[in-house]
């Protein structure tokens, strides 16, 4: 027992120290950026372009880590965001309202989300299984929605898109001249919002201990009687609510619905938020530490563009490569941890 | 006389695949007392606390507490009328803070209010005496504490009736102590509490009353004073305690001769400090000390169980090197793992298949066991040692824990060790199948097989071994044999120095 | 007698029942549809041998390397609790490495193609051992730690090829992709067996089965009984990776190209699925390879069904999803024990009228 009463700093948890280090890599990396690139980097709107471009990312990536903090996984995100965004530009064109494409884009994302949790929770069936069934059903009913890319014609839905938050103290004069203000997307502010709802959930929130607690050891959870079953069905409900969003996002970014869209962003949502510190195994993760992760990976590329190295390929290498790292990095740190607590 | 009932359980039965686990039990609790719940392994304690507590749901009879018929299907039932439980394993989350475990899933409000919780959880550990913070991770804490925060958390959730579901197995006698205290306290406040436990003495030392199960049924209850411990024993595994006896012959016999077997010179490893060892030829020798003396660490690094940091290793006289489990095998050492679930059994993996394994890892990758050599091995030791299974394909997991015990063994003794390490072979098993593995230890060592013994009853030690080592603060601190091996000589090494100024 | 056959219904039978149910399922349903659908026929083709086509055919051909990577991904989910995602891009970089050694040379012959499968076979183990010790050395969860070549492993195979689609024509390669001459049985097929009967014999010339199960089951015990859990959880990533070698040699072989973005895309999905139907628990321990084997064939099986209703192969998926969730909810195992609890009520009634009749 060599616990004192003096009063001493709390070490860090494990959650807390996996997004710390990301934070702290992410800030470095983006320095050196700034220090060897200068250019764009040295605009701030080359962080909002960043956001720009990936703010339906960072909303699903919020989705699955409250699904992997839950100790499960959820692969039919990127999916179930393309079929909103298809669903909803079918429904534009077809003379829907935009308060109809919300709904509706609400609408499948939670019904994805309820199917996938009354699956799990209460079928007892492997998460894995179940989400890859959602991912083959969403795309496949994209592409029976249509194969051909489809462009939205709406006149409201137009100017929705065109609003853009600018932020003029943060521009910078361009060679003309002209200042040029920081330019940021109504999406971005979706996606902050939903990390800062998500955060504020998983913190001060009853369900979100209880879903900590389900990912740190599922048989006490049941013990210390929080409902296990309702929880993990919570967590999908969410992660397939999140995706809805997400969907709507993405349309309001590209404007134009394709049966290939969002192709991979189920993991690319899982990288993030690994970088962000959330553990595959549950338990231990944080919605902070995914979005940044999200601006870590981007950042990558970003570096691995301005480097020169046009070749795509390059892009997916310097990921896996990043990955890689973030992956060893947390193994190491925490199984450092463990024999510290050991001796 | 059931006037005071706080629980009744009346006419219980619960019916797994093929067994009937529970079959019309009654069980009363009255108010302000501390019920023991006894019973072999298999008896069906289990079973009744998970009915209780809402893990399994009964397949008849009924449940009421302060005279209302209540239902409970999940264990937010359970604590919603008041009954709250311990587990022998620890069931709180290690991912979150102590203050968390204490109280999450008992509050209403949907917000988390953190520094209340997390003053309320300080008062409380401190009134406890429990050494842990609030704001720690609780995977940052010892077994024994995180045990202790599960019954903080019980004891504030202010519950009526308290379920200790062998609480003491993983705690040292001092926090026993501890526990008991707070036990006491508890009961004078009129709460209930149902006491699950192996240990005799504890029985005696803090209950009321006791009710024993059996095979599933009812034997009876009864009062502590109309209840000689013996007698309790008796009922428990349901015949007189001829064997008790009989063990007492050996101990005539014990010896200490022929050539060192093994022999370790500073022997470290991750987890113990340097210690020097040796053991003769058919000898059986213990090692003692409490929780976290470095007795279960430092056969473990005979074994090479953890990473072996040093030292010199003979064995019948020629240096050998043990840095894995594999070496020590391969010198014919093998070692019964404490914790029997974790490092034992391959739970769904059948019987036979348990049972051959540590001799297919010795035969090599290449030499597959057949099956129909498989199967006369295994129908051979289900048979030597009584193994109560279905078949010999059964999964392990489905035994009970003495059978899940006597497969291990066996997989051990296919292997013909010259040297064999039991780690608390006997803990958490029923009476009968302690007397039988006792007596196999006696066994095996007239046969030639040294044996090192660990168990947390000193009497059981006292009992087989003819040597013990006394373990305190990761060091040896005594070696004991012959005229010196007796309880009160045992207790006073243990403690050491101080221990005269005490009682 | 008796007794034995209730025993393999009860044990044997157990895990492969729904797999055996659907794929009976699936050939009724095919021949109420269209009674002529499993006719196979006996054709010349381009070559001018005789072979047997149809769609059972096709079914049974198209699965290969499907079939192939779940016998692999089977002993990896048993050991290590945990999926490959990275099948798909090793089996590209594989047939990369294939194609790379084919092309050095002017004339292929049965040399450099033997050269080449073996170039591919030590390429996919190499990276099939990064994942491999990844899992069993740094102890990251498979999925993720596959999650890395499942990123960047097509860019690997991209940089292989030199950014191109490099194709290869010869009649040994006509022969591994299609048939060979005077045997009427597509060659994939008669891969697939000689593959399943290796594992058979691996399995019974060494411990592998048991050990793998007793790693995957509990880690710890099966160190303290001296297994060294780390080699088996390596060794089955490194098993898995001769199958993807072999499955992408085929791949490459059936195209005579090999494209880097679409040679067996998605295929490790499906490769999960398979294990998954086949009864096998996705978080490691008991496993049983023959499931995996049938499991490959329902997905293939069904696939081929969807086609032959003219539904488009975009659209596929969609129906397929639909399926996979049936059967995964008939077995799962609460529906499970509550049809099983009806089966006991239903026979506990059934005495109760015999013990009524004999009073």
């Amino acid at each position: 027992m060599n616990n004192t009463k003096k009063f001493r700093r709390e070490p860090l948890t494990d959650t807390q120290l996996l997004m710390t280090i990301t934070i702290c890599i992410f800030v470095g990396m983006y320095l050196l950026a700034m220090l060897l690139f200068k250019g764009g980097f040295l605009h701030a709107q080359q962080v909002f372009d960043m956001l720009n471009d990936n703010a339906s990312l960072i909303i699903v990536s919020c989705g699955l880590t409250i699904v992997m903090i839950g100790g499960g996984i959820d692969i039919s995100v990127g999916a179930v965001t393309s079929l909103v965004v298809m669903s909803c530009v079918l429904y534009l064109n077809n003379g829907g309202n935009i308060f109809g494409s919300i709904r509706l884009a609400l609408v499948i994302g939670l019904a994805f989300g309820v199917v996938h949790g009354f699956l799990i929770s209460y079928l007892e069936i492997q998460p894995f299984i179940v989400t890859l069934a959602g991912m083959f059903f969403a795309r496949g009913l994209t592409t029976i929605l249509s194969v051909n890319p489809q462009k939205v014609d709406h006149d409201s839905f137009a100017a929705l898109r065109a609003m853009k938050i600018e932020i003029p103290w943060l521009g910078y004069t361009a060679k003309n001249g002209n200042l040029i203000p920081a330019r940021m997307e109504l999406g971005v502010v979706v996606a902050l919002v939903c990390v800062l709802l998500v955060f504020i959930m998983l913190t001060f929130f009853r369900l979100g201990r209880g879903f900590y607690a389900m990912g740190g050891n599922q048989q006490s959870a049941l013990m210390l009687g929080i409902n296990v079953k309702l929880t993990r069905f919570i967590s999908y409900v969410l992660s397939g609510l999140l995706s809805g969003i997400s969907g709507y996002v993405f349309m309001m970014h590209t404007g134009a619905g394709n049966a290939t869209n969002a192709a991979g962003m189920e993991m690319n949502a899982i990288a993030s938020s690994i970088i962000g510190g959330t553990l595959l195994t549950g338990g231990v993760g944080n919605v902070v530490g995914t979005l940044f992760g999200t601006l870590t990976l981007t950042t990558i590329k970003k570096i691995v563009v301005s480097s020169g190295l046009n070749d795509p390929w390059w892009q997916s290498i310097t990921t896996g490569g990043m990955l890689c790292f973030f992956i060893l990095l947390q193994s190491v740190v925490l199984s450092r941890r463990a024999k510290k607590k050991k001796a | 006389m059931q006037d005071n009932a706080l629980l009744q359980m009346r006419k219980i039965n619960k019916i797994f695949p093929g067994v009937k686990a529970l079959s019309e039990v009654d069980f009363t609790l009255r108010e302000g007392e501390i019920h023991a719940l006894m019973g072999e392994n298999g008896a069906g304690k289990s079973t009744l606390i998970k009915v209780l507590t809402g893990v399994y749901q009964m397949d008849g009879g009924e449940i009421t507490v302060n005279g209302e018929k209540i239902v409970i299907h999940s264990p937010q039932d359970a604590q919603k009328h008041g009954i709250s439980t311990v587990y022998q394993e620890i069931t709180l989350c290690p991912n979150l803070t102590v203050a968390e475990n204490m109280f999450i899933g008992r509050e209403h409000n949907p917000l988390v209010n953190k520094k209340a919780r997390e003053k309320k959880a300080d008062k409380l550990l401190e009134e406890l005496g429990i050494p842990a913070r609030s704001t720690q991770q609780l995977g940052s804490c010892s077994l024994a504490v995180q045990q202790m925060v599960a019954i903080a958390r019980a004891v504030d959730s202010r519950c009526k009736v308290l379920i200790l579901d062998e609480p003491t197995s993983s705690l040292d006698d001092k926090e026993v102590n501890m526990l008991f205290k707070l036990m006491r306290d508890l009961k004078s406040q009129g709460v209930g509490i149902i006491f699950v436990t192996h240990f005799l003495e504890q029985v005696y030392e803090v209950c009321d009353r006791i009710t024993v199960l059996r095979n599933g049924e009812l034997v009876g209850e009864y009062l502590i004073e109309d209840l000689p411990q013996v007698e309790l024993v008796a009922k428990m595994i349901g015949k007189e305690l001829d064997e008790l006896g009989a063990l007492t012959y050996f101990e005539e016999e014990k010896k200490e001769s022929g050539e060192v077997f093994y022999e370790a010179a500073s022997l470290s490893s991750s987890d113990a400090l340097p210690f020097d060892f040796k053991i003769h030829k058919g000898e059986v020798n213990g090692f003692t000390g409490l929780l976290g003396s470095g007795r279960s660490e430092s056969v473990r690094a005979i074994f090479g169980a953890d990473k072996v940091t040093g030292g010199k290793v003979k064995i019948k006289g020629e240096d050998v090197k043990i840095t894995k489990p594999l070496d020590a095998m391969k010198h014919g050492i093998g070692y019964l793992a404490e914790d029997r679930k974790r490092d034992g059994i391959i739970a769904e993996l059948s019987v036979r298949e348990n049972i051959i394994l540590a001799l297919q890892v010795m035969k090599g990758f290449f030499k597959p066991i057949s099956r129909s050599e498989a199967e006369a091995f295994a129908d051979e030791y289900i048979k030597v040692l009584n193994i109560k299974t279905a078949s010999k394909d059964t999964p392990i997991g489905s035994l009970s824990g003495g059978n899940q015990q006597k497969v291990i063994l066996a997989r051990w003794l296919l292997t013909h060790p010259d040297y064999l390490i039991l780690d608390e072979p006997t803990r958490g098993i029923d009476v009968g199948t302690k007397l039988e593995i006792q007596k196999l230890v006696l066994k095996l060592a007239e046969e030639g097989v040294s044996v090192t013994f660990i168990s947390s009853e000193v009497e059981e030690m006292l009992r087989t071994c003819s040597r013990l080592i006394v373990m305190r603060d990761r060091h040896i601190v005594g070696e004991l044999k012959g005229a010196d091996l007796n309880q009160t000589q045992v207790m006073k090494t243990i403690a050491g120095g101080e221990s005269e100024n005490e009682k | 007698m008796k007794s034995k056959f209730k025993n393999f219904f009860k044990g044997g039978l157990g895990q492969l029942a729904i797999p055996i149910i659907a794929i009976c399922i699936l050939v009724i349903f095919n021949l109420f549809r269209d009674p002529s659908f499993f006719s196979i026929a006996i054709q010349h083709n381009n070559d001018g041998n005789i072979v047997l086509s149809g769609n059972l055919i096709s079914i049974i051909n198209g699965a290969s390397e499907l079939a192939i990577l779940a016998m692999g991904m089977t002993l990896v989910t048993a050991a290590c609790g945990g999926q490959d995602i990275s099948v798909g891009a090793m089996a590209a970089i594989a047939g990369s490495a294939f194609v790379k050694v084919l092309k050095s040379t002017s004339v292929i012959n049965g040399g450099t193609v033997i050269a080449g499968f073996l170039l591919a076979c030590v390429v996919a183990m190499l990276f099939a051992s990064f994942n491999g010790t990844l899992v069993s050395v740094f102890k990251i969860q498979p999925m993720i730690a596959t999650l890395i070549l499942y990123t960047c492993g097509r860019s690997i195979a991209y940089w292989i090829n030199g950014g191109a689609t490099p194709t290869v024509s010869s009649p040994i390669i006509n022969a591994i992709g299609s048939f060979i001459p005077g045997i009427p049985i597509p060659t994939p097929v008669l891969i697939v067996i000689a593959v399943a009967i290796l594992f058979k014999l691996v399995f019974h010339f060494t411990s592998l089965e048991l050990f793998t199960q007793s790693v995957g089951i509990n880690g710890s015990a099966a160190r303290l009984n001296g297994i060294n859990s780390t080699f088996i959880k390596l060794l089955s990533f490194i098993i898995l990776g001769i199958c993807v070698a072999i499955a992408g040699s085929i791949g490459v072989s059936r195209l005579g190209l090999i494209n880097h973005e679409t040679l067996l895309l998605d295929i490790e999905m499906d490769t999960i699925l398979a294990v998954a139907i086949g009864g096998n628990n996705l978080g490691g321990g008991k496993f049983k390879i023959s499931g995996s084997i049938i499991g490959a064939y329902v997905i293939q099986m069904l696939t081929i069904t969807l086609y032959a209703m003219k539904v488009s192969s975009t659209d596929v998926k969609a129906y397929k999803a639909i399926v996979i969730i049936i059967l995964v909810v008939i077995g799962s195992p609460v529906i499970k024990s509550k049809i099983q609890k009806l089966i006991s009520r239903i026979k506990a009634r059934k005495q109760n009228t015999i013990a009524k009749g004999a009073v």
